[in-house]
């Protein structure tokens, strides 16, 4: 892939991606080991400790921990996609390493892209690992839809990648890029299906359950990976790649308007 | 002619109001070693910043080898190398996957860049240390490695914004050695600095920036020619008790074996030695009072 102007687009979009990758590998004991600790106390606790005592009729007929699978991945990849990007571009902001890449010749889709993947790596990564640890728990699972399942995955990790990289653009702080993971992001997770269906709640509870996006996210890859969801996937895949196209334009926006990184 | 650099009309506004460039001009020729010079706070930074479009200017032009930050910002920025004031590469990498990244920033592959990079930190003393975090060189070596990671594309132009500030002597004079090198190979370099006599030594041209405007844009052989008065420490093979009197000469003793003299423009220090050497006064050596161009640099910024 050759620029007009003859610069080798394909080196420096792989030369970033390469970059992003081997950054979160070399810390893997604080992004790769903790999903996978977390993830296992979950399975304890919720999936064999709890979950037997919970009847099948309210998770549609799947036992408790198998029921949580596909939310508990959904969790961590949203969390590690939007920690990767946020973290990393804010670092790159942080100790003006940012200067490398705009002062050299790379367009700016290419900077967003070598982020956004180095997010989708360690997103999906974290993904299969949770899954993996989740066959200790529940060796028999079968994936209904993998093709929906893989696409789910890579789109919300690419959705959320985004939203990180738009947080640190705008963080001036380290309180900047964490704000919004503990106060926003984390409840909307938190109550947007990973442990429960929405039908078990009251019907006010339930229609305020529908404005939040997360609900959407969630249920779409347990529809991947059980066969069975709250919402429709129809609406929802639109949804996401809908909001993947408004905040890819809105952080190209940015990095032309220069915010957050050029005086 | 070709110009390396060429800057029209710049203005730079910033935010809070501060007009940090009030419409500057400025040509640097092609294989020129032209020095930048001005007090903290006078733009040099920001016009730097420009080129290298991490400042966004609020109006005017650059141009490096023709090829315009507006309209091909990808050619441009492909012909720069900048070395930026502060350090700016990530302090957790190693010192070979820095440049090597850098190399592939430019779009060059990493089994071209390899033996380049090699050669690069080779001639920049940062070999052995290539497998070391960054943050763990001195201040000296992230100097180097700034100075590589900026080369390692072959740019045409280079800016240095004041490179060996905080570097030793030794360090400070590799560099120079190093830097007249790469000019003379062709490589065109703008340095700013606020060792005068760096720019002195290393410099053909020269332009001052003062409160965001051009003050001087001369050679330093020009510049240096409007000093009208030159001063010269003499070191005494004897003592004096008290300083001679000469007609037409300024002197002045520092201490028992040690004159100062004032040379005006017109004046010969040839007809100084005659002078001491009737009053039987003998100079074992002698050198530069202080540094010329921080006379005038020091002249120039007090008239604005």
């Amino acid at each position: 892939m050759k620029h007009e102007n003859n610069i080798n687009i394909s080196v420096t979009l792989w030369t970033l991606a390469s970059k992003e990758v081997r950054r979160f590998m070399r810390i893997w004991v604080q992004t790769l080991v903790p999903p996978a600790v977390t993830m296992s106390l979950y399975f304890v606790i919720f999936g064999s400790l709890i979950g037997p005592n919970i009847k099948p009729e309210v998770t549609d007929g799947f036992a408790y921990v198998q029921y949580m699978i596909p939310g508990l991945i959904m969790m961590s990849v949203i969390t590690n996609s939007y920690a990767n990007v946020v973290s990393s571009f804010y670092s790159v902001k942080f100790q003006k390493s940012i200067e490398e890449l705009l002062i050299s010749p790379m367009p700016n889709w290419t900077i967003l892209l070598g982020f956004i993947i180095g997010g989708v790596c360690r997103g999906v990564l974290v993904g299969i690992i949770v899954f993996c640890v989740s066959l200790f728990f529940y060796p028999d699972f079968e994936i209904a839809n993998p093709l929906l399942t893989v696409i789910v995955l890579f789109l919300t990790s690419i959705l959320f990648s985004l939203m990180g990289f738009i947080n640190a653009v705008y963080a001036d702080s380290f309180d900047d890029i964490s704000v919004i993971p503990t106060f926003v992001l984390t409840p909307l997770i938190y109550l947007g299906g990973v442990f429960y269906s929405i039908n078990m709640l009251p019907d006010f509870w339930r229609s305020v359950s529908q404005v939040n996006p997360m609900l959407y996210v969630v249920n779409t890859f347990r529809e991947g990976m059980l066969g069975t969801s709250d919402v429709s996937i129809t609406f929802s895949l639109s949804m996401i790649i809908l909001f993947i196209i408004s905040f890819s334009v809105l952080s190209l926006y940015l990095l032309k308007r220069g915010t957050g990184i050029r005086e | 002619m070709t110009f390396a650099l060429e800057i029209k009309d710049l203005k730079k506004v910033y935010a809070g109001g501060t007009e940090a460039l009030k419409g500057i001009s400025l040509n640097v020729k092609e294989g020129d070693f032209y020095a930048l010079l001005g007090p903290n706070g006078a733009g040099k930074s920001s016009t730097i910043g420009i080129i290298g479009t991490l400042v966004t200017k609020t109006s005017g032009s650059v141009k490096i080898f023709d090829a315009d930050i507006d309209n091909n910002v990808a050619i441009a920025k492909s012909m720069l190398g900048v070395v930026s004031q502060e350090i700016n590469f990530s302090q957790f990498e190693k010192v070979l996957h820095i440049v090597t990244t850098q190399a592939g920033f430019y779009g060059i592959k990493k089994s071209i860049a390899e033996p380049k990079v090699e050669e690069m930190l080779k001639r920049l003393g940062l070999w052995d240390k290539r497998n070391d975090q960054a943050r763990t060189l001195s201040g000296g070596y992230k100097r180097r490695l700034m100075i590589a990671k900026a080369l390692i594309h072959d740019p045409k132009l280079l800016i240095l914004d004041e490179p060996t500030a905080g570097v030793d002597i030794e360090l400070r004079r590799e560099m120079w050695s190093f830097l007249k090198e790469i000019n003379e190979n062709g490589t065109t370099i703008i340095l700013t600095t606020h060792y005068l006599e760096e720019a002195e030594q290393l410099c053909r041209n020269i332009g001052i920036i003062d409160h965001g405007e051009i003050v001087a844009d001369t050679s330093m052989k020009d510049l240096l020619s409007r000093l009208d008065v030159q001063g010269f420490v003499m070191d005494l093979d004897k003592p004096l008790d008290k300083e001679p009197t000469v007609e037409g000469f300024e002197l002045k003793l520092e201490d028992s074996s040690t004159l100062v003299a004032a040379v005006n423009k017109d004046k010969s220090i040839n007809s100084l030695f005659d002078e001491l050497n009737k009053l039987g006064i003998k100079v074992k050596s002698m050198r530069n009072e202080s540094n010329r161009l921080e006379e005038l640099f020091i002249e120039m910024i007090k008239k604005k």
